[in-house]
């Protein structure tokens, strides 16, 4: 008989500390599902960022350093710079990576750097108890904007593959969701490209994926992949933003 | 190596570009840093030698770029290095306490400038606090060499990567705007590694050669684990400070009273010294060159037989406060302290080592 599902040997057998209906350990999975089937399991290095998903080395079958908040990116430069041959992979929140870290961002992305990105947009401050994040939207609530987002004090969610789209050294940028089986397909495929990207040291390749945290929205699992289709997606918008290989 | 450094040769060089070329020597493969007076040519001297070796340069978006790439670089095993003066170095802090944590080697130089805030690009010695007291949040220590020549900085950059690699701890040199701009001869030693430096094999990332995956984190959250963490790090201090403490004695043998200085500070104390002795007066010195490890037991042991000691540094009483806890009430602990670009002179040494000797039982000269 054929065995058509198998947990990746990028993955550990490891008990899940995410919440129900948290779309980290699909992000997780997709992200081993690449190393496998790239076979990078003995050169990767993953980076936990700060946020939920700290703790990814309790679930990734390979190297991973802990960085400090918002400081991944600047991380992953010093590590595949002075190591071209590992295949880095920085894993990051919306607060890491696009509120605290949005200097070793953009500059890492405007270098050109060769590692992959994978950008966990979930509108909110999952670790600390649900604080509002630069992608919060206007009018969603927080423990920071308990009336909802109001851009007159807080400003406006920030689309970070917009954001990033006109920098000279960014190879690939897209935006992918967990919210159904086809999204996610699709989220593998952007994340496969960005893969391919970095190893063939195109450079800088980011996929962000809009993902629910039910526990910080105060929904359960099944609202917050309703929340998310209609609200998130309405101003996150999905596809692919840029790749320098694409033919124009 | 570039056919253009004459290795082993005396030359005339800078402070900043000897660190350079140290660190180019010493095998560093990578060098991070942002501008910030008066460090500048040092970062200059890097973006060129490092290209011409074939290695890392990278001017960074800003010093937490640069401390944070070190992190990275040093965590799959390779030599790195940044450098910046106080107003940047604050912002390294936050860095240097993940590396300290996470039990990496990196080397960083502090050509220290006037303070707080912005200050002003004048020599200071006013970071001897953040540096030897660990500089950011939690409980970690920094090895700290106090070069006083150009010859020094060269030799104890080489050094200092050889002992963060030893100890897999971050080391720095905390010198002050004059070493850094001066020029002085100084011969360009051949790097020669401190013998049985530790192999990095089993604990790099990215090295296939270790089958099962690899962690380097500064993240502990159960108590026993991250206390038991600190009590390594404190374990590893305390040889740290049994095998590194360096120092220097002069004419301490008869002295009355001893001038203990650093850098900058323990040239201008020393021509005092020598004046003061043709003037009558009984003067040694004592120039801690590790300002941590500091030398508390060779200066406690030097307080059992000298009545008074008179510090003189760049900043208003922190290297005194170490002095004073070596040397309990043994003796009396005298400052000269100048800050914000104020260089004591040397009449002003051999002044207050006269108000010291002067000074009543019960009287403490500080400043006056
Ligand atoms: C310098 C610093 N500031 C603040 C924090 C506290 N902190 C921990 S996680 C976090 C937010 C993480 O949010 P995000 O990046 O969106 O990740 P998520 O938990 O949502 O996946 C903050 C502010 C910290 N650890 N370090
Ligand atoms: S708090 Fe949110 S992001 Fe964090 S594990 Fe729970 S659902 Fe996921
Ligand atoms: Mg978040």
């Amino acid at each position: 008989m054929e065995k058509v599902f198998a947990m990746p040997e990028a993955m550990k057998d490891a008990k899940t500390l995410y919440c129900p209906g948290c779309g980290h350990g699909v992000a997780h999975r997709i992200v081993a599902e690449l190393v496998d089937e790239f076979g990078l399991r003995e050169k990767a290095i993953g980076i936990a960022p700060v946020g939920c998903s700290v703790f990814a080395d309790l679930y990734w079958n390979f190297d991973v350093i802990s960085a400090a908040h918002g400081r991944a990116a600047a991380v992953a430069t010093g590590m595949s710079r002075a190591k071209p041959d590992c295949f880095v992979i920085s894993y990051q929140g919306d607060g890491d990576l696009a509120a605290i870290g949005t200097a070793e961002t953009v500059h890492a992305a405007n270098r050109g750097e060769n590692f992959v990105t994978v950008f966990i947009n979930n509108a909110i401050y999952g670790m600390t108890g649900g604080q509002m994040a630069p992608t919060t939207l206007v009018g969603q609530p927080s423990t920071t904007c308990q009336l909802g987002r109001d851009p007159s004090i807080a400003g406006y969610p920030i689309r970070v593959c917009e954001l990033l789209q006109t920098l000279g050294g960014v190879a690939y940028l897209a935006r992918g969701s967990v919210d159904s089986p086809k999204n996610v397909m699709a989220t593998k495929k952007y994340l496969r490209k960005a893969f391919q990207l970095v190893l063939d040291k195109k450079g800088y390749s980011l996929v962000e994926i809009v993902s629910p945290c039910p526990t910080n929205w105060g929904m359960n699992p099944p609202e917050a992949m309703k929340w998310l289709k209609d609200k998130m997606l309405d101003h996150y918008e999905l596809g692919v933003f840029k790749d320098i290989t694409a033919e124009s | 190596m570039s056919e253009k450094i004459p290795i082993g040769e005396k030359v005339l060089m800078k402070g900043n570009e000897a660190m350079g070329e140290a660190a180019v020597q010493a095998g560093c493969m990578a060098y991070y840093g942002y501008p910030i007076t008066p460090q500048n040519e040092l970062t200059a001297y890097m973006s060129r030698r490092m290209l011409e070796e074939g290695r890392i340069f990278i001017q960074t978006e800003s010093e937490i770029g640069a401390i944070n790439m070190c992190y990275g670089t040093a965590a799959v095993g390779e030599r790195c290095m940044t450098s910046s003066s106080s107003p940047g170095m604050s912002l390294k802090q936050e860095g240097i306490s993940y590396i300290a944590s996470a039990s990496l080697p990196v080397f960083f130089v502090n050509v220290n400038r006037g303070g707080p805030g912005l200050g002003n690009i004048a020599p200071a010695q006013s970071d001897y606090f953040q540096s030897t007291r660990g500089g950011g949040h939690g409980d970690y220590r920094v090895i700290v060499f106090g070069p006083t020549n150009v010859q020094e900085l060269y030799d104890f950059t080489m050094l200092g990567f050889d002992v963060a690699d030893k100890y897999r701890m971050p080391t720095m040199i905390l010198a002050d705007g004059i070493l850094g701009q001066m020029m002085e001869p100084l011969v360009l030693h051949e790097y020669k590694p401190l013998p049985d430096l530790p192999s990095k094999a089993d604990w790099r990332l990215g090295d296939p050669a270790t089958k099962d995956p690899l962690l380097v984190t500064s993240l502990v959250l159960d108590v026993p684990g991250m206390e038991q963490r600190n009590l390594d790090l404190f374990h590893k201090y305390e040889e740290i400070t049994k095998n590194e403490t360096r120092y220097e004695e002069v004419d301490t043998d008869d002295a009355d009273i001893v001038l203990v200085a650093y850098g900058t500070c323990a040239r201008i104390a020393r021509s005092a010294m020598e004046q003061a002795r043709e003037e009558g007066m009984k003067v040694g010195l004592f120039r801690p060159i590790t300002l941590w490890p500091f030398p508390s037991d060779p200066l406690s042991k030097l307080a059992d037989r000298v009545e008074h000691m008179l510090v003189v540094e760049l900043s208003l009483g922190q290297m005194w406060e170490d002095v004073r806890l070596a040397t309990g009430l043994k003796t009396k602990v005298h400052l000269h302290g100048r800050t914000a670009g104020g260089i004591p002179g040397q009449a002003d040494i051999v002044e207050h080592l006269q108000k010291a000797l002067d000074s009543k039982s019960d009287e403490i000269v500080r400043n006056f």
